[in-house]
């Protein structure tokens, strides 16, 4: 499996995903956003987090017009599989390959910590390897991670089953950090083949550093 | 010409940093503040002396970049 990690000025996160994919045992590459293309033989597109182009005028909107992002726009248009990852979903946001938007956190700060996610639609691809109510500790580092949707758009969410993850405590009961409504974490497209969350499984690969529950996460989009 | 773009979060969608800066007003004792908004504002020098046409042009700008209509409003001043 081919997984490629795209990388804008100031992306941070790509040598993570890249070490996570690999010890899942993937092929990966890491694409310069400069570039027109990435390998055709891609079967995962992960738009890497960290602070693309400063967060300047607002986080991800600047990346939203590299020469990278037609063929992304593309390939997520045409069925592949695209993964974001905190600034990767304020991109793919920004792009409007995901819906809603991300607001600076509701008290403020910049939040870095582990956090406690409740996985609440495991029928799709990303999740499949989880069940609807599993609860998994992943680290949570943005500042600009509050999600908004307007009324209509959270009942389609709702609907559609395309909410992923929301923030919890480790029973499973709400706690928000950052404001998001209805405590979100990450979500899907319509068509479940665009995903973005703002918590990082890359991050939680080796249970020595903390906690090894991405593994569970990423290791979905293994066999699909 | 200069185009002077205001970007504010829409009325509705909760503003984080405007409610902060009003407590700090409160705690300074102003204590007929009613509401606080904070935006951004974008000024840009334009090569262009079409009225008309500088709206049109900023429009687009403000619609494809400077705001995220899914969470904020924008108003253009033409000076």
């Amino acid at each position: 499996m081919k997984v490629s990690i795209l990388q804008f000025p100031g992306t941070n996160c790509e040598f993570d995903t890249q070490y996570a994919f690999e010890k899942l045992g993937c092929d990966t590459e890491i694409v310069w956003h400069k570039t027109e293309s990435f390998p055709s033989d891609t079967d995962l597109l992960v738009v890497a987090g960290g602070f693309s182009y400063g967060d300047y005028l607002r986080s991800g909107a600047i990346a939203k017009f590299s020469p990278i992002m037609k063929a992304v726009v593309g390939y997520a248009k045409s069925g592949g599989k695209v993964l974001g990852i905190c600034n990767g979903f304020q991109v793919l946001t920004e792009a409007r390959l995901l819906p809603g938007a991300l607001k600076r956190n509701e008290g403020l700060h910049f939040i870095s910590k582990h956090h406690h996610l409740r996985v609440e639609n495991s029928d799709n691809i990303f999740l499949k390897k989880l069940n609807k109510g599993d609860i998994v500790n992943i680290p949570i580092a943005h500042h600009d991670g509050n999600y908004y949707i307007n009324k209509e758009g959270l009942k389609e969410l709702e609907t559609n089953s395309q909410i992923l993850l929301r923030y919890t405590d480790k029973d499973g009961k709400i706690e928000n950090p950052n404001g998001s409504v209805e405590s979100i974490a990450g979500v899907c497209n319509k068509e479940k083949n665009v995903f973005g969350l703002m918590p990082h499984p890359e991050r939680a690969m080796e249970a020595v550093l903390g906690s090894a529950d991405g593994i569970a996460m990423l290791k979905g989009f293994l066999e699909s | 010409m200069k185009a002077i773009v205001n970007v504010f979060l829409k009325a509705g969608v909760l503003d984080s940093q405007g409610k902060a800066v009003h407590h700090a007003l409160d705690s300074l004792h102003f204590d007929r503040v009613k509401d606080v908004r904070v935006g951004k504002q974008i000024v840009l020098q334009l090569d262009e002396n079409n009225k008309e046409k500088a709206m049109a042009y900023v429009t687009k700008m403000c619609e494809e970049l400077l705001a995220n209509t899914v969470i904020e409003d924008y108003t253009i001043e033409l000076v």
